[in-house]
């Protein structure tokens, strides 16, 4: 059981949580990510450590309330506890001294960009950091981003923050500026894809960490496999980041929507009763 | 022995072989021979005494009988109901010879489930601690084995499992249909009274690594995390939606408990119409699921022939008595999909025998036509590989093949105070034998500890694939 020490709401529908987990927070690493499982009946989900601390021993994790799994979790408070926590799981993000690095985010994906940028400006590199949301208030962590950011940059889609259009709109005007190094992209697939392609023709290096749906995270199901280069990998034990040059990333869309009907299913059964207790079982 | 009939077993998750009644068991035993050189008993990779136990079910005393099994096998109720008897303890008696062998298997189980209907197990004798600390990492047969013997010699076992729960494939592979996961409880908690500590959700190489337990005063580790990890076919379409390796279609039914969604939260496709590729006991029990899961037709597709397949011959009748419909001798070329993605049809090709292989099977060659079946859920069963979280985290581990580790019969890597077993060392293989590697590296990690061989690594014997190509 790992319990939950602090739990507070940083936008609509996002939620952050810093969870007593010593073990996983000691060999957490940049781009690192844990599975948990809320209850006996509950599902095992993939959340990104958002942020670590090995000598309070604590993981901090940011979660969208999506669907069942992470709307339970966004109604636990603290004091309670969670269930099942393994990790951390994935390879670390190759960390080291590229020169310019571009962090592109968009949605939850910028937050969890945290660990990345922090690592990237500790070992000498220039950071630019580009943070995309609808709308203003669904920015989250700017502060603590900006900290690591040498250039902090932000597009929302109705320009109530920063530039008004897509964060690959920001993105193509860095690179026609300076010179790029590297681009790293966390968010929505469609986001990661843009960028992707906006980058190949450049030929800048870019990763991407891809969410693919997982049952136990330990590379022995292959229920997160993705198509890299032509090649069949696992995301949880071969990624979850890739050239985001070599990803098929029309498949990965067709994939994560395998579930599309039992997971309304479960969310709507979940609403009409869950959130009176039932769904907690 | 008995079992459920076909058509309503196959709608449900309940046990399908029902056991013997102890009449039926008498009469069993009786058939034995007590033969001088048993043949029976060099077909069992742990060398149960056979007919000795087979003696005592004849004379009625049961807990006799069971004492004498547990002697070489801590899992009784497991074996019996899962080892491939035909070629292991029965595929060598010598009634077989003429007629049917003598029900070994069946009788071990018979022992077993009557200690568990009668409640009387007898509490397991524990030598006073040691204080000598060892970890053991996966709990799988193997590493429940090695816990259990290492314990009642007095050592302070802990046991790490990657998932929230233990038992390694008898928990997420083998539905429980054929094992009730009653029976696994009952061995784990059995474990567990034996002193052992099961610590879950701990990837080793992740959350700790195998330096880290070494430091923290572990005197030597196994390592049982078995060979989970999917193969491919490497066929066009394997990535489309309702394309399930067998492991992860498994493992959502049984450890997630899909099937009973949305009561639990893991969601499982049911399909109309499934093809299962493969033809090993993964294979069967992939096939079997869907069945149960509602599917109007289950195929079973094998690229060899009935004779060469390597699941066991009772859960293959079993597949057929429940209306699988089996096509031999027919290799998958290509997996269609609709314009959204999802599986159409899937398209193989007439395989013919050609000469024997490796394996001293007849090896299956193209004939150049082709057919196709229109599915909407195809499951992969083609065999595991070695998951490679915890053995790429160990620097200077010896290695074969895909990934394997390379160890003596009594489990020595060439790192010391390393040991392996099961089937992270041989490849898919069975859980008898996983126990039987799990007995002897308990054997040599014990004396290892208490200084009765030198402690410097052997060169390990070149390793005995026991994987069978499916
Ligand atoms: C490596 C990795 C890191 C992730 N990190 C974060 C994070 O830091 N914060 C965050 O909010 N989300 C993260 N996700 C996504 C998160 O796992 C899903 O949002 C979550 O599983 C949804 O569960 P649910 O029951 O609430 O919703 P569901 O009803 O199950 O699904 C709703 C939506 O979430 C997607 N989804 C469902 N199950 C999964 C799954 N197992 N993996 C990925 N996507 C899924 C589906 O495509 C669907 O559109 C990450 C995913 C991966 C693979
Ligand atoms: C569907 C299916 C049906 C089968 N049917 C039969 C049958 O009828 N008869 C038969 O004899 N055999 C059968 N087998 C084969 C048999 O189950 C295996 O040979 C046996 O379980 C191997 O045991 P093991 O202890 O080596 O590993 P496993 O049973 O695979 O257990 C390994 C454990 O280690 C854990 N682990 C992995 N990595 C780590 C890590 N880094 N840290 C911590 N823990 C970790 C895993 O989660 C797992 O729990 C079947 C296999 C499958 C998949
Ligand atoms: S353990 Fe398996 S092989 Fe040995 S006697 Fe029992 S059923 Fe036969
Ligand atoms: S070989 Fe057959 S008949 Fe002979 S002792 Fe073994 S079980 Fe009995
Ligand atoms: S989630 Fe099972 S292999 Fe990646």
């Amino acid at each position: 059981m790992f319990k939950i020490l602090q739990k507070q709401s940083l936008a609509p529908k996002v939620d952050m949580m810093v969870i007593d987990a010593p073990y996983i927070a000691r060999h957490a690493k940049p781009g690192n990510f844990i599975i948990l499982r809320l209850n006996e009946k509950g599902e095992r989900i993939p959340l990104t450590i958002a942020d670590s601390d090995s000598e309070k021993g604590t993981i901090t994790i940011l979660f969208l309330k999506v669907g069942k799994t992470t709307e339970s979790l966004g109604m636990l408070k603290k004091g309670q506890r969670i269930r099942d926590i393994a990790g951390p799981l994935g390879h670390p993000t190759p960390v080291k001294m590229y020169g310019n690095c571009v962090l592109v985010g968009g949605g939850i994906g910028s937050a969890t960009h945290y660990p990345i940028i922090k690592a990237l400006k500790n070992a000498g590199n220039n950071t630019t950091m580009i943070l995309g949301a609808r709308t203003k208030e669904l920015l989250i962590w700017e502060e603590k981003l900006k900290k690591h950011a040498d250039d902090f940059l932000i597009a929302t889609d109705d320009g109530s923050s920063g530039r008004k259009g897509f964060v690959t709109d920001v993105l193509r005007d860095v690179i026609s500026q300076k010179p790029v190094n590297l681009v790293v992209a966390v968010g929505p697939i469609r986001m990661m894809r843009a960028v992707s392609e906006l980058t190949k023709p450049h030929a800048i290096k870019t990763i991407v960490s891809l969410n693919s749906l997982m049952v136990e995270g330990t590379g022995m199901c292959g229920a997160c496999r993705v198509t890299i280069a032509g090649k069949t990998m696992f995301t949880c034990a071969d990624g979850p980041e890739f050239d985001g040059h070599d990803v098929d990333f029309q498949e990965l869309e067709n994939r994560l929507s395998f579930y599309k009907e039992e997971e309304a299913e479960a969310y709507r059964l979940f609403m009409s009763r869950g959130s009176r207790g039932q769904g907690f079982k | 022995m008995r079992h459920r009939n076909p058509i309503k077993r196959s709608k449900d998750f309940k046990e399908v072989a029902l056991g013997l009644t102890e009449k039926q068991a008498l009469k069993e035993a009786n058939r034995c021979l007590q033969c001088k050189k048993p043949l029976c008993v060099e077909g069992c990779p742990v060398e149960i005494n056979i007919p000795k136990f087979v003696a005592f079910v004849k004379e009625g005393d049961y807990l006799s009988g069971l004492k004498k099994i547990k002697e070489s096998n801590n899992l009784p109720a497991i074996c019996g109901r899962v080892c491939p008897q035909e070629t292991q303890c029965e595929g060598h008696c010598i009634l077989g010879k003429k007629k049917r062998p003598v029900s070994i298997g069946a009788l071990e189980r018979f022992l077993a489930d009557y200690e568990i209907t009668q409640d009387i197990a007898e509490p397991p004798k524990i030598m006073p601690t040691n204080g000598h600390k060892v970890a053991v990492i996966g709990s799988g047969p193997a590493g429940l084995t090695v816990a259990a013997d290492l314990a009642k010699l007095g050592y302070d076992i802990t046991v790490f499992e990657a998932l929230h729960e233990p038992g390694g494939v008898l928990l997420y592979g083998i539905p429980e249909f054929r094992l009730p996961k009653k029976i696994l409880r009952r061995e784990i908690d059995y474990v567990r009274s034996l002193g052992v500590n099961i610590v879950v959700n701990w990837v080793v190489g992740r959350t700790q690594t195998v330096d880290e337990l070494l430091k923290e005063g572990f005197e030597a580790i196994f390592i049982g995390v078995g060979a989970g990890a999917p193969r491919y076919l490497g066929i066009p379409g394997e990535n489309l939606n309702n394309v399930y390796f067998a492991s992860e279609f498994l493992t959502r039914v049984n450890l997630m408990k899909a099937y009973d969604f949305p009561r639990y939260d893991t969601p499982i496709k049911k399909a109309r119409r499934v093809a299962v590729i493969g033809g090993g006991n993964v294979a069967m029990d992939s096939a079997r699921t869907a069945q149960r899961l509602g599917a109007e037709k289950v195929y079973l597709i094998y690229r060899r022939s009935e004779s060469e397949m390597p699941a066991r011959r009772e859960e293959a009748e079993n597949a057929k008595e429940e209306g699988i419909e089996f096509y031999f001798l027919s290799d998958p070329r290509e997996i269609s999909g609709d314009e959204r993605g999802w599986v159409k049809s899937i398209k193989c090709e007439k395989m013919k025998l050609g000469e024997p292989d490796t394996s001293g099977r007849r090896k299956p060659e193209p004939s150049g036509e082709e057919f196709s079946i229109e599915v909407d859920q195809v499951i992969v069963a083609v065999g595991q590989r070695s998951n490679p979280i915890l053995v790429r985290s160990i620097n200077g581990l010896n290695l074969w093949g895909d990934g394997y580790i390379t160890s003596s019969r009594d489990g020595k890597t060439n790192l010391e105070r390393i040991y392996a077993g099961g089937d992270i060392t041989t490849g898919a293989a069975t859980v008898i034998s996983a126990m039987g590697a799990g007995k002897r590296s308990a054997r040599a990690i014990d004396d290892f500890i208490m200084g009765r061989t030198a402690p410097q690594p052997q060169t390990p014997e070149p390793p005995q694939n026991q994987n069978k190509p499916q």
